[in-house]
């Protein structure tokens, strides 16, 4: 289940006044990646729309591998995801707003709904820009989760990649694993003590996951660990917006039913305030 | 283990003694608050014996003392009144009965951890609560202290009665209502008196001993009856074992019954809580009480109480402050204010007789003041107007209903206050389930940082609290708010108090995050409330004369001269005279270039509630040339010569018997004490004029008189304090 690099992005557009900056985001990051790209427009094909979206692409300076666009109509989501299976995308690309009002999010938007069921990666861009905007400090979890060894492979691929500069890998510990209730000083103390064992174990266990990874990768990237002792999923996306991270890598998750919906946990929490750019992994993905 | 034993035997005189001076309180105060419910007298006492010994064993607090509540007695009034259907002694059986009931309510709390509970309501809410629960007391208590017992009617027609009585009463009962007058009188003034000899008592004791002697006057001397009727003195049953009621649990399922439990255990637990916070903020020791253990302790001593004809127990702050500030410091000062309460009641049974209701409806009429004080109104007022229109509508809506009704109002009204203010429904309805609390230990510096996010209010203060709970006080704590879109003046007082006690224990509370957020968001609500002291009292304009003399004084010398008031003065951390007593704020401070010598004027406050004395003196603060162990020097008097009794350790010197005499050192390191007081310093301090004085290894605090002292005075004690330097000085080269 070795983590592969990105080698196809994916990016679904519509005409939104964030177009141009999407695309000029896209673009970079396919050429970062040294990836092909493909555009996929859900809708009718018109000749006004190709002449802007040439023209935008004509504008970008950077050129990726190479470029396809493709025009085609149906249901947004599952066209996408047909995409995603027929082209062996590694990552899809997805342009998000940043908070989404009550009545859009139990619907679930279109961004919302492409990432919950999405075969490969994805990228929900939040930030997206015409210019260059370092990507400086990723974030990403170490779960104790057989998928974080590619989660935490992949944040050093990218950080290498993008040219970051730091990697925090933050270890979230449920409350329940401390199990002392705090009342005096007694047991204060008690739960300090056990706070700081669990916290021992969690740096060797995540320091093990960095070690298993290629010396190349590492090289120019520091990194270092956090333990956060909180809700799992949620407090990682506050940990995020606290350190002003530019990007969390996050585990993919299993079974997102409806009712995960209204008892948000994990990724929910994540997806329901994105804190920032959030790339999600969706590990043993092919390609 | 044994090093704890070893202090426990140490300290066993001082917490013997003060149990004894705690029980001079407890014991008017049990009567007073069983009679003013309605209850037998003895049903307080009994609360108060049951409390101090069951609390004790099985507590989780060190310094609080258990028994009878004020805040209780409203609702057991009214309980009394109602269920019994006119038969006051009918109604006290039932309420008995609710009385167990709330104390099991009580335990299961205590089980549940619910702790937390008292946090769910807003300060201003709770206040206004408080403020009605005392104007209870005083409305009835007034017109019985004057003599009067035909008042009755509602809180608002008993206050509306108190002038009509005042014009009446030298008619009707005219020697018990001037006694209870004079008493009241007494109580406001008592603080006043700043004699060791006289204080010694606490008030309400000089109140009952007042009375009892002047009934001895009249019995003995005069030869003749007391002037008060019957009805007036207190009644207890002679035989005190076989008088035990039975409650009666008939009305278990009656609407009003139930309703009474609920009230009982409400207002018992938030009374409890407040004072085990207040209290640990005075704690010597600077231990942290096990809140739901201590409530557990509460419900079963409030269950057997009820059983044995009490009422039930709370934790009261009056008395446990008169616990610290008379060197309580575990939990057998508790036992033995229950154990020298049984001793009063067992021997003292005829003297007790003759109290007078009038002194007693005093102490209560005192009590009540101090709950419904005009000054809290205008402390909330200036925190903000729509605080004061909360704590208003708290206060009318308790009088006008209930206290349920009345808290009910007072957390809706405050909540609406919230939506207006945040003008948004949406940052309330959406965030108040989400986790908004982050902390974690940051690896590089040690800081344990607290992030909080969407809002913090009463509603959801208990997520941040239980997080800040974690950290040791001890250490280094930033709170940052910036990513918070409201914080309302509840959470705003939490974090103060929260800072108060990472100070006491040296270490470090910041609050971050609140200064861009006011230019932000325009939140005015939070950061007026950052600032409460200065924008209380607006001195800046308006210097006295003595500030312009120093102010003056500063100039001469190349001081520099501040006339601000300061809320968190810095430096008094480790010595002990501090460890008891709550510093306000510091005003005029006088500081040299070097910034070596400084000069303050310090507001500080001594005890909790009825027995809170605001005090003021003027401080002389230095750092020492040399290491110094931690002492405290004082002049030797009745109140030292009584602790060394009680066995307080005083260093005493065989070759200076005057010096022994006539000073009172104290520290932990006797070793390091003697080696330090040589001939030379010793003579020193005979020499000079006397001022209390301490170390905390660092520094040297020298304390003016028990007022602010006059230019004349600081320029004495500045001498003092540059030749002690000198001095110190020299001995360092020797």
């Amino acid at each position: 289940m070795a983590f592969h690099p990105f080698k196809t992005l994916l990016f679904g557009f519509a005409f939104s006044p964030s177009l141009k900056a999407n695309v000029f985001e896209v673009i970079r990051l396919a050429s970062c990646f040294k990836a092909s790209l493909l555009f996929v427009h859900v809708g009718e094909e018109t000749a006004e729309k190709k002449r802007v979206f040439q023209l935008l692409l004509e504008e970008c300076p950077e050129k990726p591998k190479s470029i396809s666009i493709h025009w085609i109509q149906g249901a947004p989501v599952q066209v996408l995801h047909q995409m995603c299976l027929d082209f062996k995308v590694d990552l899809l690309l997805i342009g998000a707003l940043k908070r989404e009002n009550v009545f859009r999010f139990y619907l679930g938007s279109i961004a919302r709904k492409l990432t919950r069921g999405s075969p490969c990666s994805v990228l929900l861009m939040l930030n997206p820009s015409v210019d260059r905007h370092p990507c400086k400090h990723i974030v990403v979890n170490g779960f104790d989760s057989p998928q974080t060894q590619d989660t935490v492979e992949a944040s050093f691929f990218v950080g290498g990649a993008l040219g970051s500069q730091k990697i925090t890998l933050v270890e979230e510990i449920s409350e329940n694993r401390v199990a002392v209730d705090v009342n005096d000083d007694k047991s204060l103390r008690r739960s300090i003590l056990k706070k700081e064992k669990i916290n021992r174990q969690e740096q060797i266990r995540v320091e093990d996951l960095v070690k298993k990874i290629q010396l190349s990768q590492k090289v120019g990237l520091q990194w270092e660990t956090q333990s956060i002792f909180g809700r799992r999923g949620y407090s990682i996306g506050h940990y995020a917006r606290v350190v002003r991270a530019d990007l969390l890598v996050m585990n993919a998750q299993e079974n997102l039913g409806f009712l995960a919906r209204f008892f948000p946990k994990d990724i929910e929490h994540i997806l329901a305030e994105l804190p920032t750019d959030v790339l999600i992994i969706q590990s043993g993905s092919h390609g | 283990m044994v090093k704890q034993d070893n202090a426990f035997v140490k300290e066993f005189p001082q917490n013997l003694f003060s149990g004894f001076v705690v029980s001079l309180v407890a014991l008017p105060l049990g009567l007073g608050l069983a009679i003013a419910s309605e209850a037998p007298p003895l049903a307080g006492i009994i609360a108060a014996v049951v409390g101090g010994l069951v609390v004790s064993l099985f507590g989780g607090s060190h310094v609080t003392i258990a028994g009878p509540g004020n805040g209780l007695v409203i609702v057991l009034l009214a309980s009394i009144s109602t269920l019994g259907e006119g038969d006051l002694y009918q109604g006290y059986l039932y309420t008995l009965a609710a009385i167990i009931l709330s104390g099991v309510l009580l335990f299961v709390f205590g089980l549940l951890r619910m702790g937390a509970m008292s946090e769910f309501f807003p300060a201003t809410a709770l206040q206004g609560m408080l403020a009605a629960i005392g104007l209870g007391i005083l409305a009835k208590q007034f017109h019985i202290m004057l003599g009067i017992r035909s008042v009755g009617g509602s809180t608002l027609e008993q206050l509306l009665a108190i002038p009509d009585s005042f014009l009446t009463f030298l008619a009707v009962h005219p020697f018990a209502g001037v006694l209870g007058f004079l008493s009241l009188v007494f109580l406001f003034l008592y603080s006043r008196f700043r004699n060791s000899y006289f204080q010694l008592i606490p008030a309400p004791m000089w109140v009952v001993v007042a009375s009892v002697g002047i009934g001895y006057y009249y019995r003995l001397v005069l030869k003749q009856a007391l002037p008060i009727g019957q009805d007036l003195l207190i009644k207890i049953p002679d035989n005190l074992i076989s008088s035990f009621p039975i409650p009666l649990f008939d009305k278990i399922f009656d609407f009003n019954f139930i309703g009474v439990v609920f009230s009982i255990t409400l207002i018992a637990v938030i009374e409890s809580l407040l004072s085990i916070k207040a209290v640990d903020k005075l704690d010597p020791k600077k231990r942290r009480s096990n809140v739901n253990k201590d409530l557990r302790a509460l419900g079963l001593a409030s269950i057997i109480s009820g059983f044995l004809g009490g009422l039930n127990v709370v934790t009261v702050i009056a008395r446990s402050s008169v616990n610290v500030n008379n060197g309580g410091t575990n939990r057998s000062a508790n036992f033995f204010h229950a154990a020298f309460l049984v001793f009063f009641i067992v021997l003292l049974r005829n003297q007790i007789k003759m109290i007078p209701m009038t002194s007693l409806a005093a102490i209560l009429v005192y009590t009540g003041y101090k709950l419904a004080t005009p000054e809290n109104l205008l402390r909330v007022y200036k925190i903000g107007p729509e605080q004061a229109l909360i704590f208003l509508i708290t206060l009318v809506t308790t009088l006008l209903s209930n206290l349920i009704v009345g808290i009910s109002i007072g957390v809706l009204f405050t909540f609406f206050t919230h939506l207006f203010l945040s003008n948004s429904l949406l940052l309330f309805t959406l965030n108040i389930f989400k986790p908004n609390v982050l902390m974690f230990r940051e690896e590089q510096s040690g800081n344990y940082y607290v992030s909080v996010k969407n809002f913090c209010s009463f509603l959801n203060f208990y997520r941040l609290k239980k997080k800040l709970n974690q950290i040791p006080e001890a250490e280094h704590a930033i709170v940052d708010l910036s990513l918070c879109d409201f914080v309302d003046h509840t959470v705003m007082e939490g974090l103060q108090d929260y800072h108060r006690s990472f100070e006491r224990k040296n270490g470090v509370f910041e609050i971050i995050g609140l200064d861009i957020h006011a230019s932000e968001t325009d939140h005015p609500f939070s950061v007026r409330k950052s600032l409460p002291i200065n924008t209380l009292i607006g001195l800046k304009n308006a210097l006295t004369n003595r500030q312009k003399d120093l102010g003056e004084f500063a100039k001469q010398k190349g001081w520099e001269y501040l006339s601000v008031i300061d809320s968190n003065p810095k430096g008094l951390n480790g010595f002990l005279f501090f460890d008891s007593k709550t510093v306000n704020y510091s005003l005029n401070s006088l500081r040299d270039q070097n910034n070596k010598f400084s000069v303050f004027d310090l507001y500080y406050s001594e005890g909790a509630f009825i027995t809170k004395e605001d005090l003021k003196s003027t401080f002389v603060l230095f750092k020492s040339p040399v290491e110094l162990p931690v002492f405290v020097l004082d002049k030797e008097n009745f109140k030292t010569a009584f602790y060394q009794l009680a066995g307080f350790n005083d260093i005493n010197f065989d070759e200076h018997p005057d010096f022994s005499k006539r000073f009172h050192l104290s520290g932990n390191d006797n070793q390091a004490i003697r080696k330090l007081f040589s001939s030379e310093i010793i003579y020193f301090f005979e020499s000079h004029p006397f001022f209390h004085i301490e170390s905390n290894g660092k520094k040297i605090l020298i304390k003016g008189k028990n007022r602010l002292s006059s230019l004349q005075e600081v320029k004495i004690m500045l001498t003092f304090a540059h030749d002690l330097a000198n001095r110190l000085e020299k001995e360092k080269k020797n």
